[in-house]
């Protein structure tokens, strides 16, 4: 039995999965990151769009700070994030940002004087400051306040994880690639690693640590068209699933990009329409101002995809073979614009759709594209019940996105919850030792070992490819945008048989080692189970909010369902999971539920809300030298480590 | 995209390294072209329909994370984003990208080739802030036209076109390559990376870096990203020679 042991083992190497390495190699423990793939191929750097942090630099970002990004993201969440985190996150932004601009991201600087943009369709001037040339300038995206988000041209991603891996290549912290962990080791309520298959050899590989952090990224592939890698599925979440101990939060909020290319679904950035790209019909006709006269294309993504949708089903959609699509112009940028700042959506539209986006539109319809849900965890990135588990990143429900994630704040988090939850993570490793059993780590070996034997002994049996399109298929027409009672229920049932079938997998290709029909044979039954949360909690969460919308429920529902949903899988042998919920206490929220600001507000609001909007009037009232500091402190003060707590410098104004 | 349907018949490279007995062969398979359909496409469906055990590699399907090079119809290529309409006969060649390890079929491990490569030209930022930034003030400022120029050398993505493509490395398995000198070019423009030309010198001063390269320019060829390798093995010659 090959075992090997480290202080601090990290599953996954995109943003998140790097940054918590560093910050654990940095404190001087041992590190090895897990990855199925090179560091630098991880989804991470897909991202186009950028990075949400407040500095404030461009003119229109002026007056921005970490107050109006902390409403921002509370909003945009449907008031399902945990406002202690949100905190942290947007106190933390600028720091990551500048420390990745040391590091070597070349993020795009403001150039002082006029320049042209295009807002609401209109070609406009404005005029940065002096003062601000050469600083990080930032880009409008989807419901924000401020143009917000910074970026490198069109690979924002791409050069956030090229300097995140160059780091940790410095500093000598090995990735080891091509190996995936397939089952958590854990005794009496503590984790201690993972069993890993290598993807090469089959061989299979215990490697024991005090703490194991999963930053896996998303679940989007559980869905049969989303905008994420092929890689992007879930195998972190599922596999803290199956322990049986650890619980994923809001499994069921999954967010759909409104602009994705039909057919294959991937994505053109947020930063066409942030730079002034409209949507259009049928006939043409500019459609979002009709429903959000306000925020029009840049309202929050939810709320961009369904109004995308409901259009669509008033008849107003493109017909094609592969069904009805709108289109997004983006001719009206012009050239010079797209071949520097949307370069990658020209190479996607020449690649892909053979058109010239600068003279003809995009076929573009909402898909799936990311997941709020995941590991659910406390502010610290450790698991609340299986302790030594920590997770960050899109595969972790950290939860400062609840149930609708705005554009930017994702690579944002990666990163900040890196810091945070790697100095936690070497916190742990401070404090604990290595204590499991050889034979337990045995024992989790064995049993890994016995499923692949099963796996290519068994004659006949279930094809995983199959299995796995038929439930991509059922989540795509059951569980996607609007959902409602009677198709989440047959979804439900639907995936039960499904989960049943996927214990009766048999191979073609009988091989042990490097063999793709296998690895989706170990795969397939636990995406399976993850559709299952997702379907099950949103058949139970009878309300709308954020991206989760029932048609039968349109309201949001505060009274009864201002919760997070708390998803275990206990008894393996069980075909649904087990669904529980934990309070969100408006008595403690800086910001206590309100409208969104979208449509007509029938939000149901809970007794609370009254309640705490009164307190904070008297908290404000009876510290009125109070500044924001402080009163952020008396609202809401929160835990973080020392070396995050200090104030950020902005242009013009200083640390205040 | 076009309506008409026509069989495609792709003949691929197999070989498993780690199946006792395995020899390298080539085998043809044949499926119903769909309209848009790529090569990424095509490559699943004949794995999940006709040959399960076939490697390949994919991640982002959308010319982004350099996984899927691979040499089509001669050709080093990123297999994602070629669609099968570009090839008129209908016949399409694949084979592993050569100049890395083989894992199997058409999956090579350029992973660990990158890894070596950014740690022999240390691709990180030389520099003592580096190490102690003080996040709470102000980044350093930087001119916005050296910040997009360095972003331009940075958009290399890692698929190993430039080397698959580059006659001296193979003659020379230690040569650096194209993708090496993009990376060298990329920090030694950056006022960040305060790195000497001397420094620059230890790692590429000699027949295995920069003055190797014949300039054939078999990279800029085929790079999918269109760097200029040309013009930043010139710049970095030019620095060399300054060395001496
Ligand atoms: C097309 C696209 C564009 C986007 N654009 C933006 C944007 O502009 N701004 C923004 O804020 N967000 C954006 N996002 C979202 C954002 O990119 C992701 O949420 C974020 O990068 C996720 O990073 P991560 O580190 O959590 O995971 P990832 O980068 O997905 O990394 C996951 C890692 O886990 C590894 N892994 C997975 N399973 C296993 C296993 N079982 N064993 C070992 N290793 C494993 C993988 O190899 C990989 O290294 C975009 C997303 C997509 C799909
Ligand atoms: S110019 Fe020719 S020899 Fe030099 S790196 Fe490019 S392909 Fe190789
Ligand atoms: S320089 Fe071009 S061809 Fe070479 S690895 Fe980078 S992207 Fe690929
Ligand atoms: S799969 Fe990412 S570039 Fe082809």
């Amino acid at each position: 039995m090959k075992i090997i042991y480290t202080d601090s083992l990290v599953i996954g190497s995109g943003l998140a999965g790097l940054r918590v390495a560093i910050a654990s190699m940095q404190r001087g423990f041992d590190t090895i990151v897990l990855s199925l793939v090179p560091a630098k191929r991880s989804h991470s750097a897909a991202a186009q769009g950028g990075m949400q942090a407040s500095l404030g630099a461009t003119i229109k970002g002026d007056g921005d700070d970490e107050e109006i990004h902390f409403a921002d993201t509370v909003k945009g969440s449907g008031w399902g994030c945990d406002q202690d985190v949100a905190r942290m996150f947007v106190n933390t932004a600028p720091k990551a940002i500048r420390q990745l601009s040391a590091w070597g991201v070349p993020w795009s600087r403001v150039r002082r004087g006029d320049r042209e943009v295009v807002i609401n369709g209109e070609k406009v001037t404005i005029t940065e400051k002096d003062e601000a040339h050469g600083f990080i300038t930032a880009r409008d995206f989807g419901g924000t306040k401020k143009w917000r988000t910074c970026y490198t041209s069109d690979g924002a991603g791409h050069t956030m994880l090229y300097t995140m891996d160059n780091k940790a290549i410095q500093m000598g912290i090995p990735v080891h690639e091509r190996k995936e962990a397939i089952a958590l080791i854990h005794e009496d309520g503590v984790c201690y690693g993972a069993v890993v298959r290598d993807l090469i050899t089959g061989e299979l590989i215990a490697y024991v640590a005090k703490a194991t952090t999963i930053a896996t990224g998303g679940y989007g592939r559980l869905y049969s068209i989303s905008t994420n890698a092929v890689i992007s599925e879930g195998m972190g979440t599922a596999i803290a699933l199956e322990t049986g101990i650890a619980a994923l939060g809001n499994m069921e909020a999954v967010q759909f990009h409104p602009t994705a290319i039909v057919p294959v679904g991937i994505l053109t950035t947020e930063g066409c329409r942030g730079d002034g790209g409209l949507l259009l019909d049928k006939d043409g006709y500019r459609f979002m101002p009709d429903y959000e006269p306000d925020k029009k294309e840049l309202a929050s993504r939810d709320v961009v995809s369904r109004r995308m949708t409901e259009h669509m089903r008033k008849g107003k959609g493109v017909p094609s073979r592969y069904g009805d699509h709108l289109w997004l112009d983006i001719r009206l940028l012009g050239r010079k614009h797209i071949d520097k700042n949307l370069r990658e959506v020209k190479e996607i539209c020449e690649y892909f759709l053979g058109i010239d986006p600068s003279k003809e539109l995009i076929p573009v319809r909402p898909t799936q594209h990311y997941s709020m849900g995941g590991i659910r965890t406390k502010a610290t990135g450790e698991s609340p019940t299986l302790k030594g588990l920590f997770s960050a990143g899109e595969a972790a429900c950290w939860d400062m996105h609840g149930f609708n994630r705005l554009g930017g704040n994702s690579v944002a988090e990666t990163v900040v919850a890196g810091m945070i939850v790697g100095e936690y993570v070497a916190d742990y490793c401070t404090e604990n030792s290595l204590n499991i059993s050889s034979s337990t780590v045995e024992s989790f070996m064995k049993k890994e070992e016995k499923n692949i034997t099963d796996l290519l002994l068994r004659g006949y049996g279930e094809n995983p490819f199959e299995l796995k399109a038929e439930m991509q298929k059922i989540m795509m027409d059951k569980v996607g945008i609007f959902r409602n009672g009677k198709d989440l229920e047959q979804a439900v049932e639907e995936l039960k048989v499904l989960n049943q079938r996927a214990k009766k997998i048999a191979l073609r290709n009988k091989i042990s080692s490097s063999n793709p029909e296998l690895v989706e044979a170990i795969r397939v039954p636990k995406m399976i189970k993850l559709a299952q949360c997702v379907a099950y909690g949103a058949m139970l969460r009878t309300e709308s909010r954020g991206a989760h919308s029932r048609e039968d429920f349109p309201e949001r529902n505060d009274k009864e369902w201002l919760k997070r949903t708390l998803t275990t899988w206990q008894d393996k042998d069980a075909d649904l999971p087990e669904v529980t919920y934990e309070n969100l206490d408006i008595m403690t929220m800086e910001m206590p539920p309100a409208s969104r600001g979208y449509g007509v507000d029938n939000t149901l609001h809970h007794p609370d809300t009254a309640k705490r909007e009164k307190e904070i009037e008297e908290i404000k009232k009876a510290n009125p030298g109070a500044d924001r500091f402080e009163l952020q402190e008396l609202l809401n003060p929160i835990t973080i480590p020392d070396k995050f707590k200090g104030k950020n410098e902005r242009i013009g104004k200083g640390y205040k | 995209m076009s309506d008409q349907e026509r069989i495609l018949k792709f003949q691929i490279f197999r070989y498993n390294p780690q199946k006792p007995g395995d020899k390298p062969r080539m085998e043809t398979y044949e499926i119903t072209e769909a309209p848009g359909m790529t090569i990424f496409i095509a490559l699943n469906d004949i794995r999940e329909h006709q040959d399960p055990s076939l490697q390949f590699d994919f991640v982002c399907r959308a010319g982004i994370c350099g996984s899927c090079a691979m040499v089509i119809n001669g050709q080093p290529d990123l297999a994602c984003r070629t669609l099968t309409s570009s090839f008129e006969k209908g016949e399409i060649k694949l084979l592993p990208l050569p100049g890395f390890e083989l894992i199997g079929d058409l999956s090579v491990n350029t992973g660990k080739f990158m890894r070596a490569m950014s740690e022999r030209v240390e691709s990180w930022i030389h520099d003592k802030y580096a190490d102690h930034v003080n996040f709470e003030q102000l980044e350093e400022k930087m001119d916005p036209d050296v910040a997009d120029e360095i972003y331009e050398l940075e958009r290399c993505v890692e698929c190993g076109c430039c080397v698959s493509a580059c006659a001296t490395k193979r003659m020379r398995p230690d040569f650096l390559s194209a993708v090496g000198f993009m990376r060298l070019a990329r920090f030694a423009m950056d006022p960040r990376d305060k790195r000497t030309n001397e420094e620059f010198y230890e790692i590429m001063g000699d027949d295995d870096g920069v003055f190797g390269c014949m300039t054939l320019l078999g990279c800029e060829d085929y790079c999918p990203k269109d760097l200029p390798h040309q013009t930043q093995i010139a710049y970095l010659r030019r620095k060399m020679v300054m060395v001496n």
